[in-house]
Formats: C-alpha cells, structure tokens, sequence
C-alpha cells in the first residue's frame, strides 16, 4: 500500500524526544506508546514519520 | 472490489483487517474520517468504492460520515440504522424490548426529580449509565437513595444536555463475569466470557477474557438481537450479555464497532477474517446492483480509480 513505509521506521517522541520504533510499517493515525514517557501518540504523517500525542479520549468513543 | 475502510486512529483490530484485506488482494482505500470533506450534491469523489467498511472511534463522526456515504448509493459495515441503533443505548434498549429479547429492566427520565422517583419505583441497586459513550465509563451503581440524589444531581449539574437523559437500567446481579457473543451477519461466531473483581466487567476495565462455547439459548437470543438491530442482511455486533442469579440471560449491550483483539487467541476464531467475509458480500452485493442503486443524479460506478482527493492508501 502506498500509505505504507519502511518497518523499520522510528521518530522521535514529541514529548520526551525518546526513539518510538515500529515492529511493522505504521500507518496513518495508528496510535504507539513512547517507550520514554509512555505518552499516548499517534502518527499524523508518514512521510516524514511524525508523531503527535494522541487526542484525549472524547465522549462519544468506543465500540 | 474497492473496500474504503473508514478510521480515525488505528487501532489493533484495524491493522488486523487492513492486513486481511491485503492478504487476499483486496484493493482498498484508507479514509481518514478527520480528513474527510463531503459536498453532499457531489458523490464523483467517491465513484469506485463498492461498500464502505466502518471503523472509526467516535460515533458521532462514524455516523455522520457513513449518512452521506449512503445517500451517496455506496453500502456501508455497519450502516447507519445500526450504528443508531447501537450508540444510544436508550435505542438499543426500545428496540430489543420491543422485539421480546430478553435485556434488563429499564426506566428513563428527564429531569432530576422524575429520574429520583423512577429509581425509587425500580428498586436499589440500579446502575445509571449514559446512553452515549462506551468503555465502561461513567457508570454508576446506585445502592441507596443517598447515592442516587448526588449523581443525579452531578449529571445534570455538570454533565452535557445528553447527561439530562436519565437511563436506569436494572442491576443484574451477575456471577462475576459478563459475556460477549461476537455476531457476523446473523450468525454468532464466537463468545468470550469477562471476568472481573469489580462489578464493571469490560475488558477496557481490566476484565479477563477466556473462551466461552456458545450455547443454544445463547446462540438464539443473539439471533434475535441480531435481527432486532439489524433485520435483513444482519451486520457486525458485539453483544454483551448478563447472566441473572435466577438464571435468565439478558442482553446488556451491543455494540457496532466491535473490539476483538483479545479474542482472537482466546477462541481460536479468525474474527477479522470473518468480518472481511461480511464485508465483501454487502459490497459484492453494492457491485452488481451499482447502476440500480444509484440515487438520481448520483452516478456511483464500481471499479472506477478513485479521485485524488482519495490518494492515502490506495492499495
């Protein structure tokens, strides 16, 4: 798939700059927990990898 | 084939699915929900999708998105009417009433002082739940009145307008566990059980999943859920049951987006690829009827590249 990079994909932590790996390539809006902080956070690009934290769980979320 | 496969944040389960789809050489098209723009007199953006395949995490988002999909003649898993149907549990409640499948007692109020007396008039403990939300949060087991004013009053004190719906369900004294019965189409295809120390038993709670064999009584009452949230073609639920100490089994919940990482393993049913299955005959089904179905003036042909506004993830 063309939303998909390399697995052996990392990007800095936004919060605590700590190295986030990925066993598979990630894809857009998967969500990770930083090794460093244990942040909640979320890919918004592939290309460059780049995380953000993870929005805060609203309201209307679930199954 | 083109499966969209609708997400805001991936999730376990729709890595899952999106590696099913690709397993098998589905061509599909990530959407991101957040990402989406919608001009509703013009559904060529989205000409080539043959079913779209819900799986967004907020309801509101899911349903909003999944309306204009369907007035745009594309089928989607789940369609709207159930994601209705199962995001408001008042809705949920109503409809398996109505349809005699067995579910707890439920009473509903508008304002304070007629939800104080309904629970008077039900009978301590009853469990206050909001009719939106999931997970497990905010609810509130009520074993006396002095609870109940003071919830009561935070919920409509300093809860949303939707906090002023009073939904009071009986308290189902069950043995330590809940169940979950996984549903593909009309077809339970698995169950686990959720065992817990704490009266709230979800897994997102901390409760355990373990196998459960699904039983006739469990497997017709879940045919019945099915068909009362979802007549016809069935959809993907998971239903969430209670097992009463005077031995009957109510239906408690079901939900539409269901998640199913933990079981997996647990009873050894390839669910992804289960719901894939599903998937696929709703939008075989949209693939040969395309033309017919097609509302007028929309033009939804199948096979046809999506547009470029659709460019993440094309497979």
């Amino acid at each position: 798939m063309s939303s998909t990079i390399s697995p052996t994909a990392t990007s800095p932590c936004p919060e605590c700059d700590a190295v986030v790996s990925f066993s598979r390539a990630p894809l857009k809006g998967e969500v990770a927990r930083c090794p460093g902080c244990n942040a909640e956070l979320e890919v918004i690009a592939l290309a460059p990898l780049t995380l953000e934290l993870a929005p805060p769980v609203e309201e209307d979320w679930g199954e | 084939m083109r499966v969209g496969l609708l997400h805001s944040r991936i999730r376990v389960e729709e890595k899952l699915l999106v590696e099913e789809l690709e397993r098998r050489g589905i061509v599909h098209t990530l959407l991101d929900v957040r990402d989406l723009r919608f001009d509703i007199f013009d559904a060529s953006p989205w000409r080539g999708l043959d079913v779209i395949f819900e799986r967004c995490i907020s309801q509101t988002q899911a349903l909003t998105a999944v309306r204009v999909f369907e007035s745009f003649g594309i089928s989607c898993v789940n369609p709207s009417g159930v994601i209705d149907a199962c995001g408001d549990k008042l809705t949920t409640s109503l409809l398996l009433a109505r349809h005699g499948v067995p579910t707890p007692r439920v009473r509903v109020a508008l304002e304070p002082e007629a939800a104080l007396l309904a629970i008077e008039e039900m009978g301590y403990p009853v469990v206050l739940k909001p009719t939106v939300g999931s997970w497990g949060r905010l609810l509130a087991r009520v074993n006396d009145r002095d609870a109940a004013e003071a919830i009561v009053e935070h919920k409509s004190t300093l809860g949303s307008v939707q906090h002023g719906v009073f939904y009071i369900q009986e308290h189902v004294d069950k043995p330590g566990r809940d169940l979950r019965v996984f549903v593909v189409g009309n077809e339970p295809i698995a169950a686990i059980e959720r065992r817990s120390e704490h009266w709230i038993t979800n897994t997102a709670r901390g409760g355990r999943a373990a196998g459960f064999t699904i039983t006739p009584e469990l497997d017709r009452i879940c045919r019945a859920t099915a068909r009362a949230i979802a007549p016809g073609r069935g959809a993907l639920l998971a239903i969430d049951l209670l097992e009463s100490s005077d031995g009957r089994v109510l239906v408690s919940e079901v939900n539409h987006t269901m998640e199913f990482r933990n079981s997996i393993a647990t009873t050894g049913v390839d669910i992804p690829a289960r719901m894939i299955d599903h998937v696929l005959e709703i939008g075989s089904t949209r693939a040969r009827t395309a033309d017919e179905e097609s509302a007028p003036g929309v033009v939804v042909r199948p096979l046809e590249k999506v547009a470029g506004a659709l460019n993440s993830g094309v497979a």
